[in-house]
């Protein structure tokens, strides 16, 4: 349990020299060739209450950022802050930036809609449409007119759930209730969903924790075949988790970045205390 | 990990049985067996009302049903038989009209408020609605005549209408407002993470997830007003002969209960009483209706 020698079950070629000794607030003298998203100084308030303080950070294309710390650590608000799923909440109010490869996300004028085509987001709860399975997946390529016809739809249909690794499981019921299915299953329809939008950042938010260790194995596998295409997030309170699916991981502590590095390093070898402590148990 | 190795266990010896109550205990057990059936009581003094009104209706009404009761207009004063077909299609007309005027706007503003939530605004519309909903029926009659019979020149079915669909923008306001809040705000986020605007999110997503809900509002509502008097009086009017014209005085089933019971004729009080009963029977179906009809087929599991 408490082996800070996790390892994760797969060698990883070190693809990006995101630098592991940097200091987070420190920019990398070299930034990485493919960088997917990148934060200057973001700091996001509730009304009167600051979640996030100055947060700087860079995660690269096609791999999978981890970010971890206890509850109200602020690390579910900026992973919402980067497709500005926060606009719903009244109240709110953000200073500094993030980029996506390089264009503000927070720039005036912009259209959310746009963002959030190229940002897909998996949520904690799952929460497929009280629609047919079928209608699920192609409602959004449909409305964001990413399919011509009906053969198109139905081949984006099926390959975004075989991306999923959904397809082999409903094939047969496709246009039966996606309320029907499993939890586990319901949450790989949602990762379908998010795909068929062809999106190139996928955000996901705890999206095992509601799930059974069969079903959280499955989503852990998905995540590591999807990397191959698209840059991924993901927020987890379960730290075996980050160690097993993620390339680099973010310690968020109080609202602020206390140390990012690759998974490997920052597990076994953290920098600061607090994450250590964090990672051995200690605390959170 | 490893704690002390449990060995096998003895009950403590000054525990009481447990069957041992103190007169406290008794006390406190009678007291909650008391309240609890005066509840019950509660419960069934409510449900009382339907019960006697369906029976008396059943009693005196029913021996005046027959085919002619439904097809028919009513027989001039002094002659038996006759009917209330012309009521019967009245209150569907103008159910039906009240429905086409009112339900659109009373959905949309109901959208309206679920999305704005607190704005001021939407304060203000939530509060007026309230208050509207309990403007006396009588009122909105007066007002629509006052506004649309004397404008139009004369009673209508449209009039009617009018002053039905009054009194149904509030309640499905209302209902459906409640409805949309009731849809998990997930939801919703999980469609404009697809990169939905807010109006596909709401047309696409929220509104069908929150259609059984609306739909069972609006038939109670549709019922409700179904049974209205007071607003048809100086509005549809009434009208002993056949009418479908949007323009003409209408026949109503509550107008023509109306009617018939301030008449002093024996005839015409045994036709109230079946036009009563078959009016409860419409608005019973209804809310039958409303309740096992309207089921999505993707309701969960």
């Amino acid at each position: 349990m408490q082996d800070t020698t996790v390892q994760a079950p797969v060698q990883r070629a070190p693809a990006l020299p995101l630098n592991d000794a940097a200091m987070p607030t420190e920019t990398p003298t070299q930034a990485p060739a493919e960088l997917a998203i990148r934060a200057d100084d973001f700091s996001f308030w509730y009304g009167g209450t600051r979640a996030l303080n100055d947060i700087t950070l860079e995660m690269p294309q096609k791999q999978v950022t981890a970010l971890i710390g206890p509850s109200g650590c602020g690390k579910s608000t900026f992973l919402r802050s980067i497709n500005r799923m926060n606009d719903l909440i009244p109240g709110i109010r953000h200073d500094g930036d993030i980029t996506l490869r390089g264009e503000s996300v927070y720039r005036t004028g912009l259209d959310v809609v746009q963002l959030r085509k190229r940002v897909g987001m998996v949520f904690q709860k799952s929460n497929p449409f009280p629609k047919s399975i079928y209608e699920n997946v192609a409602y959004g390529a449909r409305v964001n007119g990413l399919a011509k016809g009906r053969r198109a739809l139905d081949d984006l249909v099926e390959h975004s759930l075989k991306q999923a690794a959904l397809w082999d499981e409903v094939s047969d019921r496709l246009d039966r209730s996606a309320l029907g299915l499993s939890g586990g299953q319901q949450q790989r329809l949602c990762i379908a969903r998010a795909l068929a939008v062809q999106p190139e950042v996928l955000l996901m938010d705890e999206p095992a924790s509601a799930l059974d260790p069969i079903a959280t194995q499955k989503i852990e596998e998905l995540i590591y075949e999807l990397k191959d295409q698209y840059t991924i997030v993901i927020v987890t309170h379960n730290m075996q988790q980050a160690a097993r699916v993620s390339d680099y991981t973010a310690f968020f502590y109080m609202g602020s970045l206390v140390e990012m590095g690759r998974t490997n390093t920052l597990f076994t070898n953290p920098r600061e205390e607090r994450t250590e402590a964090y990672i051995t148990g200690r605390f959170g | 990990m490893s704690g002390p190795a449990i060995g096998p266990m003895t009950a403590p010896q000054h525990a009481a049985p447990l069957d041992a109550l103190s007169f406290r205990d008794r006390r406190r057990r009678i007291s909650s067996r008391v309240w609890l059936a005066l509840t019950g009581v509660a419960a069934a003094l409510t449900v009382l009302p339907l019960l006697l009104i369906f029976f008396h209706l059943l009693r005196a009404g029913l021996g005046s049903l027959n085919p002619e009761f439904f097809t028919s207009v009513p027989a001039p004063v002094g002659q038996p038989g006759g009917g209330v077909g012309n009521g019967v299609l009245g209150t569907f007309l103008l159910v039906g009209l009240a429905g086409a005027m009112g339900l659109p706007v009373a959905i949309g503003a109901g959208v309206y408020l679920a999305e704005a939530e607190g704005g001021p605004m939407a304060n203000g519309i939530r509060f007026i609605t309230d208050v509207m909903n309990g403007i006396p029926s009588i009122v909105i009659g007066i007002f629509v005549w006052a506004w649309v019979v004397v404008a139009m020149g004369g009673f209508s079915a449209f009039a009617g209408g009018v002053a039905l669909a009054i009194m149904l923008l509030p309640m499905v306001t209302r209902t459906t407002e409640e409805m949309v809040r009731l849809v998990p705000r997930e939801m919703k986020e999980g469609a404009l993470a697809l990169g939905f605007t807010r109006w596909r999110t709401t047309l696409g997503v929220v509104l069908p997830a929150a259609r059984s809900g609306i739909l069972t509002g609006v038939l109670i509502a549709l019922a409700r007003i179904a049974g209205e008097t007071a607003p048809l009086l100086f509005t549809a009017f009434g009208n002993p002969f056949w009418s479908a014209g949007l323009g003409e005085p209408i026949a109503a089933l509550p107008v023509q209960i109306f009617q018939y019971a301030i008449s002093p004729f024996e005839e015409q009080h045994k036709q109230a009483w079946a036009a009563s009963l078959l009016l409860i029977a419409l608005v019973l179906a209804m809310n039958l209706a409303a309740r096992f009809l309207i089921r999505s087929p993707y309701r969960s599991r």
